[in-house]
């Protein structure tokens, strides 16, 4: 792992800021473009409001999409990240309700997320169960138990404090998007500045040579899984802020957003590339593609049609440069 | 006899326990009629785990069955209500699941998408279309004959029983009595060697896709014929009972290792559960939570044994 000049542009070790600062540069000028093309077709886009509106529903999935995008760097996946939030907010909802506080509430969902995060990580690391299987199983365990407790019914009514989180203001920017930055640098620092961040790197991209040069491959995968997992019961109680009601199946659909996100920010699937500035780009793309959609009135049963076209481009552009830098190498 | 006892497969038994404690807490679930329920509720699972079994012995997985199965219901719906004679609804039916298998199957094989998110793709795909032909409504008002087939019973034998029977045997034949499915086993061993031999795997690959596609939409058949009409998200989450049943069975998820019949125990092991579970009022929201706790509990055991040998 010598970090020699004149090693390509993927070696583990070295900054990891050139190609993907670049590729980073690209999806931002795909932003401003999709942009300028909204507002020529919408006037209210251009809007304030709008643009506050595109940035915080981004936030909230950028923060899903922040703890898959560690998983898929390992060359994982992480299915259950949807029904997580959804079961983390049905209990921490549940948890408000009966405690009347917001603090004991949040400390549930971020426990409920970080607990079936770990449940994945034990799944996948210790019994070798491939991860999309696992995740998935998990995904209808979380699913069948939200239903099961939650019924057909939604719990709403927080604290006016505690909804701050999610629609509140501070100098006229919505809380939430303070909350994107603050782990986008975080997670920046932790992946590209640590030795935790390395190691992921380097497990995605050879878990054999990971392990045989002293990674403890099996407790970082244990816990990348675990943030994924604290993640998503974060990103429920930012949902509940916002939304100021939880009932069953409000996660599942969030899934595949997430998953377009990692994969329009330019996380390879196949692991070892990628980054979580790319993901903040592919959820703020997705948005802005969603909330085109629904200025130009376009019926939203397009819309989960248009976001599996979207996976799909996504994945196609990655495994295409992905074999061109095999080829090269 | 010991290390015999220890190779004999997880799911027997997981399926021998399952029966025993049933049987005890509900004597009526060994009657004859609850056993026909449970052939009953295993038929539709049944029909489409068999492609899913070819597509994980490829080493491929298709989460998309499901929303494909829903889709392909209305499809078949739509054209009914329409007056379309019911070989053309089928047809219908048959084009769309052959159409997504083959546009799954090509991406992965022809381009090297890896499967699970491809058919994650696709599943968001057929949901959208299903919605979109459907605005979210129900597709009713299907001709009066419709029905009837589902609950017919030539022979005193239900004709969804009979159907996934014949079903089973046709594909047992073609995995186990053809070349194209010795090559579904090769491809999952080692496709490259197989493609080295000049043989085209690329193109069988997709065709045990497409071929998938086929059984999905005999699955839609008896599906709208048994709800009487097309909903457009039905089986979303049918395809975990699928992929449960494949892995309950002891096909392994890499290496082209498995075996038709373990998927046919499997199915049954989750139609036994289901079925006790509904006998002893648990809600249907915590049935798969224990139908995903009994495939891990399998899959320990057969690692055990696998171990012991």
């Amino acid at each position: 792992m010598s970090a020699s000049a004149s090693a390509p542009s993927r070696t583990v070790s070295g900054p990891a800021w050139g190609p993907d600062v670049l590729h980073a540069v690209y999806r931002l000028a795909a932003v401003l473009l999709l942009s300028l093309v909204l507002s020529f077709f919408s006037h209210a886009f251009l809007s304030w409001g709008n643009i506050l509106n595109v940035l915080r529903q981004a936030s909230l999935l950028f923060l899903i999409a922040s703890g898959l995008t560690l998983v898929i760097l390992t060359a994982g996946l992480d299915l259950s990240v949807g029904a997580n939030l959804g079961l983390s907010a049905g209990v921490a909802a549940v948890v408000m309700h009966a405690t009347g506080s917001a603090l004991l509430g949040s400390f549930t969902a971020l426990t409920c997320g970080a607990v079936i995060g770990l449940a994945n990580g034990i799944m996948v690391a210790r019994l070798r169960i491939p991860s999309f299987i696992a995740t998935y199983g998990m995904l209808w365990v979380c699913s069948g138990i939200t239903y099961y407790f939650m019924g057909g019914g939604a719990i709403y009514g927080f604290p006016a404090g505690f909804r701050a989180l999610g629609t509140g203001y501070l100098f006229r920017v919505p809380i939430p998007i303070y909350v994107m930055v603050a782990f986008l640098a975080a997670g920046t620092l932790i992946t590209h500045r640590t030795t935790f961040g390395q190691d992921i790197f380097a497990i995605g991209a050879n878990a054999v040579a990971a392990r045989l040069s002293g990674i403890p491959v099996r407790g970082r995968l244990v816990a990348v899984y675990a943030i994924s997992g604290a993640m998503a019961g974060f990103a429920a109680i930012i949902y509940l802020a916002r939304v100021d009601s939880a009932e069953a199946g409000i996660g599942e659909p969030l899934l595949l957003p997430a998953v377009a996100a990692v994969l329009i920010g330019g996380t390879s699937l196949f692991g070892g590339m990628g980054g979580l500035f790319g993901t903040m780009t592919g959820a703020l793309l997705l948005t802005l593609v969603l909330n085109g959609m629904n200025l130009l009135t376009i019926d939203a049963n397009w819309q989960p049609f248009a976001t599996g076209v979207i996976v799909l481009l996504a994945l196609l552009i990655d495994t295409i440069t992905r074999r061109h830098s095999e080829r090269r190498a | 006899m010991a290390g015999r006892l220890a190779a004999a497969p997880g799911v027997l038994f997981v399926m021998f326990l399952l029966v025993v404690l049933f049987a005890v807490l509900r004597p009526v679930f060994l009657s004859l009629p609850n056993l026909i329920d449970i052939g009953l509720q295993s038929a539709i699972l049944l029909i489409i785990a068999i492609p899913q079994t070819m597509i994980i012995l490829s080493e491929g997985i298709d989460i998309s069955s499901g929303a494909v199965l829903s889709l392909c219901g209305v499809v078949l719906a739509m054209v009914l209500v329409a007056g379309g004679p019911v070989h053309l609804a089928f047809l219908a039916a048959l084009a769309t699941a052959v159409g997504f298998g083959a546009f799954n199957g090509a991406l992965i094989c022809l381009v090297g998408m890896p499967a699970f998110v491809v058919t994650l793709g696709s599943l968001g795909m057929a949901e959208g279309i299903a919605e979109i032909l459907t605005d979210g409504n129900v597709v009713v008002g299907l001709p009066n004959g419709f029905e009837a087939f589902y609950s017919a019973k030539p022979l005193g034998v239900p004709v969804p029983i009979l159907i996934a029977a014949l079903v089973y045997l046709v594909a047992h034949v073609i995995l186990y009595h053809t070349r194209f499915g010795t090559y579904v086993f090769a491809i999952g061993g080692n496709r490259e060697a197989l493609m080295l031999s000049g043989v085209p795997a690329r193109w069988y690959h997709i065709g045990i896709y497409a071929l998938g596609g086929g059984f999905i939409a005999i699955a839609s058949l008896l599906l709208t014929a048994r709800m009487n009409s097309g909903h457009p998200t039905v089986a979303i989450g049918m395809e975990f009972d699928a992929i449960a049943a494949v892995a309950l069975g002891g096909t392994s998820f890499e290496r082209g290792q498995g075996w038709l019949l373990g998927t046919l125990l499997g199915v049954l092991a989750i139609g036994i559960l289901r079925n006790g579970l509904d006998l002893l009022m648990v809600p249907s929201s915590l049935q798969g939570v224990s139908v995903g706790i009994l495939v891990i509990v399998t899959m320990l055991i057969d690692r055990r044994g696998a171990r012991v040998s």
